[in-house]
């Protein structure tokens, strides 16, 4: 019998070992990402560089890459989607709508949604539309065990929830849509091993731009970025999915944490209908998966961590570096665009003023970040402190609009990237940052903690 | 298949936003994108440009965004292939699926310098500098891939894939 009939119907190849004897394959731990695409694919047992076509949970599209994909769909010759209730249709970058073009692809993605009856699709103003990767977690749309694609790099961030989840592009997104699978290279794997806890103000953006900056931009190329540890029962389910949403800026394919108690009270919060299903899986990395390499983190070493123009990798650690003044801050995005976010930004910022000169932008998640931030009243905090709340979108993190840089202007931005241009100008630079310190930094009008604010006054 | 031109080199990790900046993301259309290829770190690049030419860049080409705009801009301002060490794994995904040649080889990348002209055999991997002589050749891809690059890309390859309609 032949190793691809034993082993099932994917295709086993493994690069480099084409003599792998079948007893070692199957022998063969496995990390929680290859357990979830074997799961997926129908098969028992996955090596890393396995060539594998596995069934998709959901597939994501945004406004930027859902159009040329609905032209590429109806070339599939697909008589409609696979499944309308595993689709999701999210118009959040240019959102609302910033000129012309940008509302005739919106316009695009609500007539095929409607003529395909999609079921989540997320129009401006519906109580459940936001920032795609902060509204699908929210909306109970992602549950442990499941293999997710999105036309969108951070897709990635639905690892938090013990998933697997990889970003992909507008051609992948048509041909799932029509198919509801894909093929994957299976990837190996880096082990994160977490222990202890942060010291105050230091959140899980300050860890992922610490790892970033440990590994580079390309540390993690085509790999898993798997977290375990003791350390991770200290990290919030927000903390989690920042981290997870940066995965990619390593290069990685996913960022992935284990499912725990916190995983589990998350859902049956905001996905109480697949919890009272039992409709989720909950894996667990073999203990001597083959890992690639293992990094062990304390969290008590990380420090408030700042990324410089123009490569997420390039961190220092906040107060070893000269005074940079700053034009505008961004606080929100799919990284940090989360109530606990905007509840930490409103914490640093209550009975303080935006330095003179300087833009503070904040842009609530989701309607619902929007609208609970309301009712606790750090909406009016931002309006008393001289920030801007903006309706929900990606908008200025990308470039598209709500807050664009002029040339020559600075912006510490707690959203996920810094290249050349990301922000606007391609004179103009982006420092990456944890909310605390983006928030400290609008009142100080340079790049800060929030433990100057006090020494300041 | 063969491809020959002169090269535009450029360093490591070439991200999508300088490929193709947000900015102009509010059109789909190819040759729209195709005008601001590669606009904020070569602003003379849509000018010097011609038909055949091929970039080689530094390891991690093409980091970042999902956006297929990416691929599709240099496709569509007339590149016939890219050279680089190494892809990030979106980019790698999109150029496979709307056919923009793509080439690992980290020797390349080195040994080719920028406005040498080259000549690459797809068939066999060969890349050749005219310029300076120097014969590389790319890592050979899987044959997976292979199938998706012999179907037209992967909406061919799926072709026989999709249900039945009802």
């Amino acid at each position: 019998m032949s190793l691809k009939t034993r082993v099932g119907r994917g295709i086993l190849f493994v690069p480099g070992n084409p003599g792998t004897a079948y007893e070692e394959v199957m022998t063969m731990k496995m990390t929680m990402t290859q357990k979830i695409l074997a799961s997926h694919a129908g098969l028992d047992h996955v090596v890393p560089g396995q060539l594998i076509e596995a069934k998709l949970d959901l597939i994501l599209g945004n406004d930027v890459t859902t159009p040329p994909a609905i032209d590429i769909f109806q070339k599939t010759c697909a008589c409609g989607v696979f499944d309308r209730s595993k689709v999701a249709l999210v118009p959040d970058h240019f959102t609302p709508n910033k000129d012309i073009k940008s509302a005739e692809h919106c316009k695009k993605i609500r007539e095929f949604a409607r003529d395909q009856k999609i079921e989540n699709y997320f129009e401006v103003g519906d109580p459940k539309m936001g920032v795609e990767h902060v509204i699908l977690p929210e909306n109970g749309l992602v549950a442990p065990g499941d293999a997710i694609i999105g036309a969108d790099s951070h897709t990635c961030t639905y690892g938090a929830l013990g998933a697997f989840a990889t970003g992909v592009g507008s051609t992948d997104l048509a041909c799932a849509m029509a198919t509801g699978q894909t093929w994957f290279r299976v990837p190996e794997a880096i082990s994160f091993r977490l222990t202890g806890s942060f010291l105050p103000g230091v959140t899980g953006k300050d860890l992922i731009l610490h790892i970033i900056g440990m590994i580079g931009v390309d540390g993690a190329l085509y790999q898993s970025m798997e977290f375990s540890g003791p350390g991770v029962a200290n990290l919030s389910m927000a903390d989690r999915l920042t981290v997870c949403n940066m995965a990619i800026e390593a290069g990685g394919k996913n960022g992935i944490f284990p499912v725990d108690e916190q995983t589990i009270e998350y859902i049956k919060t905001f996905a109480p209908e697949r919890y009272a299903r039992g409709d989720y899986r909950i894996f667990e990395a073999d203990e001597d998966a083959g890992y690639e390499k293992t990094i062990d983190i304390d969290l008590a070493t990380v420090p408030l961590t700042v990324s410089f123009p123009h490569l997420p990798e390039n961190t220092r650690v906040v107060g070893t570096f000269g005074e940079v003044k700053i034009d505008q801050v961004v606080i929100g995005s799919c990284t940090n665009g989360r109530l606990e976010d905007l509840r930490l930004a409103a914490e640093i910022l209550s009975g303080q003023k935006v330095r003179k000169g300087v833009r503070c932008i904040i842009l609530p998640g989701s309607q619902r970040v929007w609208k609970e931030s309301l009712r606790e009243g750090l909406l009016e905090i931002f309006a008393d402190a001289g920030c801007i709340v903006s309706a929900p979108t990606c908008g200025p993190c990308l470039g598209g609009h709500m807050g664009i840089l002029a040339e020559g202007e600075r912006c510490v931005s707690t959203t996920n990237r810094n290249f050349v241009g990301r922000m606007g100008h391609p004179k103009s630079e982006v420092y990456l940052s944890g909310v605390p310190v983006a928030a400290a930094s609008a009142v100080l009008g340079r790049i800060g903690a929030p433990s100057e604010l006090s020494a300041e006054q | 298949m063969n491809a020959s031109g002169k090269v535009f080199k450029y360093g490591a990790n070439v991200d999508t936003d300088v490929i193709i900046p947000a900015r102009y993301l509010n059109t789909a259309d190819p040759s729209e994108l195709a005008k601001h290829c590669m606009e904020d770190i070569d602003a003379t690049f849509v000018d010097r440009v011609s038909v055949g030419d091929i970039i080689v860049g530094g390891p991690n080409f093409g980091c970042g965004s999902s956006r297929e705009h990416a691929p599709v801009a240099i496709k569509h301002s007339g590149i016939s292939c890219v050279i680089a060490p190494s892809f990030a794994r979106i980019f790698y995904r999109n150029a496979i699926n709307m056919g923009l040649a793509i080439l690992e080889c980290a020797e390349a990348a080195e040994g080719i310098e920028d406005k040498d002209r080259v000549e690459v055999d797809f068939s066999t991997g060969v890349i050749h500098d005219l310029t300076n002589g120097k014969q590389f050749t790319a890592k050979p891809f899987p044959d997976f891939i292979r199938k998706i690059i012999e179907a037209d890309g992967l909406v061919g390859y799926i072709s026989g894939k999709i249900p039945e309609c009802k």
